[in-house]
């Protein structure tokens, strides 16, 4: 049986396939569009246009880096304020044009720095939050590794959150937690199991709608698959969230947070 | 007048027969309950004199925390205030060893039933729906009870076409509810936005400290935002930026004035004069409109 730690090293091992590979594969023709129209582009978070067989969408994902000075140059997948206001610039611009939104999420969770503070990490995640609930296409996130808190909250209010079946999901990460709660960062593995963080412990608390099965031992073993599996996920649910006005649509995605208690 | 200075000399006196009590029952020479410690400037206030002073330290002007209760007592006219879904009490989704229990006790010993009361009442007035936060309740963290009455009281604000004001205390989101708590941030936002979209107007004040998923989302939605003096007020917690970048963090670093310094609070008003300005607020949002 898989333990919810096991997950955790899955959804963090430098094997899994990370956001770049993934839209290279989905989508056709992306084109990237950086910056935040105020301060500077964050390379953790990467955004653009392309194709989704045939409509155009606005893809927004959470970047990693495949190698070290990758991961670095992306702040290990750690975006500061300016990634989620350039998230927020291409998702009005997507309601401006009437395109549907994917994000890709996968953080550890927002950078916590001076810089980020300073140009007010709190404010653009909670103008995120707000502003989500409110734009009018239809929007699709995807937890394709770690879903860290705020950091990833800020790119998951969305009509439709899946979670790719290694993937984790949580309040905090599993050392945070086993510290915050039993002063003891060595417990991060018994926290793990507590803290309900895997995509079935979510689906069954309903905080999620769906999970995109991965190959035996994770989506290292069959990237090419899971994306497959990814890009017919989305095309199934637009062409169903297409159907809906934009008043139900709008209604259906308050009401599915609004019950979550 | 002379009301007020009789009040002030039966609480002394009061005050006095507490503390010859206590030097004849006890060990203690001075009851817990006469003097109050400044955290700031470490002075020994005479409590009446604290009390009398709004909980400003009377040396620093340090602004002590305060319950919800006393909040609302001093920011809203006499009487004025009905509590709105005073009964929701919140969940234990992770079954979390001694959750309940740690509740159930907060419950007994503050008289809350969660981190927050929310309702209505009016300041000078001018009603409107009103969210005071209570640190002494899990350190004012949210959980789905705060959640669900914020999203509660944004909703009943919508339909009755009313303003809203939150005072914000807290640690973040409550750990102990896990993702649920998460949630509730999205939760709340969505309510605020269409309490937004419908035209209303919403405050947030923020007070010593606010941080965490409660500055990640509905104390930075308010079209005003303004906070009492030297809050703390943050996403992360100190100690975890340290850790992450390895270094101190310079003096002053996350307070209200510093946040003001980087356009994230519209003032900062201290506690005497905040009733006066939210009324201001609210009065000038009825003025007569561009047609």
């Amino acid at each position: 049986m898989t333990t919810a730690w096991d997950r955790v090293l899955i959804a963090r091992s430098i094997l899994r396939p990370t956001s770049k590979f993934f839209i290279e594969q989905i989508f056709d023709g992306f084109i990237e569009l950086k910056g935040d129209r105020n301060f500077a582009d964050d390379a953790a978070i990467i955004g653009g246009i392309a194709w989704l067989g045939e409509t155009a969408v606005t893809v927004i994902a959470e970047e990693k880096g495949a190698d070290v000075p990758e991961k670095v140059a992306r702040n290990f997948g750690c975006p500061h304020p300016e990634g989620y206001r350039k998230s927020l610039r291409l998702m009005e611009q997507a309601e401006k044009f009437n395109r549907p939104i994917i994000c890709l999420v996968d953080t550890q969770g927002a950078y916590c720095g001076i810089g980020a503070e300073e140009r007010g990490q709190g404010h653009a995640i909670a103008t995120n939050l707000e502003r989500m609930m409110t734009l009018t296409v239809p929007i699709i996130s995807i937890v394709i590794g770690e879903g860290g808190s705020g950091g990833a909250l800020a790119l998951a209010v969305a009509d439709r959150v899946a979670m790719l079946e290694n993937a984790i999901y949580s309040i905090l990460s599993p050392e945070g937690f086993s510290t915050i709660l039993w002063k003891d960062s060595s417990r991060a593995q018994e926290a793990a199991e507590v803290m309900k963080i895997t995509a079935k412990d979510l689906l069954d608390l309903g905080i999620i709608d769906d999970i995109i099965k991965e190959p035996a031992g994770g989506a290292q073993n069959g990237p090419e698959l899971v994306a497959e599996r990814i890009k017919t996920y989305l095309l199934k649910n637009f062409a169903e969230l297409e159907k809906l006005d934009s008043k139900t649509l709008l209604e259906e995605r308050y009401q599915k947070f609004r019950k979550m208690k | 007048m002379s009301d007020m200075f009789q009040d002030r000399a039966n609480r002394v006196s009061r005050a006095k027969t507490v503390d010859s009590a206590a030097i004849n029952k006890t060990e203690t020479p001075i009851p817990d309950n006469m003097w109050e410690k400044c955290p700031s400037c470490t002075k020994i206030i005479y409590r009446v004199d604290l009390e009398d002073n709004m909980n400003v330290c009377t040396s620093c002007g340090y602004h002590f925390r305060l319950s919800a209760k006393e909040r609302m007592e001093m920011t809203l006219d006499t009487d004025t205030f009905v509590e709105l879904n005073s009964e929701i009490i919140g969940c234990d989704p992770l079954k979390f060893p001694g959750y309940k229990e740690k509740c159930e006790g907060l419950r007994e010993k503050t008289g809350l039933q969660d981190a927050i009361i929310t309702g209505v009442g009016e300041i000078t007035g001018i009603k409107s729906v009103f969210g005071f936060m209570d640190s002494n309740f899990m350190m004012g963290s949210m959980g789905a009870a705060v959640g669900e009455k914020l999203a509660m009281a944004f909703e009943y604000a919508t339909e009755n076409r009313l303003p809203v004001i939150i005072f914000t205390v807290s640690g973040g989101a409550r750990m102990q509810e896990g993702i649920v708590s998460l949630m509730q941030m999205a939760k709340v936002s969505g309510a605020v936005a269409l309490h937004s979209r419908a035209g209303l107007l919403y405050i947030t004040v923020l007070t010593d400290p606010t941080t965490g998923g409660v500055t990640a989302s509905f104390a930075m939605q308010g079209d005003i935002i303004i906070s009492e003096p030297a809050a703390l007020i943050g996403f992360a917690g100190k100690r975890v930026i340290e850790q992450t970048i390895k270094q101190s963090l310079p003096e002053g670093f996350q307070t209200a004035e510093f946040l003001m310094q980087k356009g994230f609070v519209d003032n900062i008003i201290e506690r005497k004069n905040m009733r006066k300005t939210l009324h201001g607020i609210l009065h000038l949002h009825q003025g007569r409109k561009h047609q």
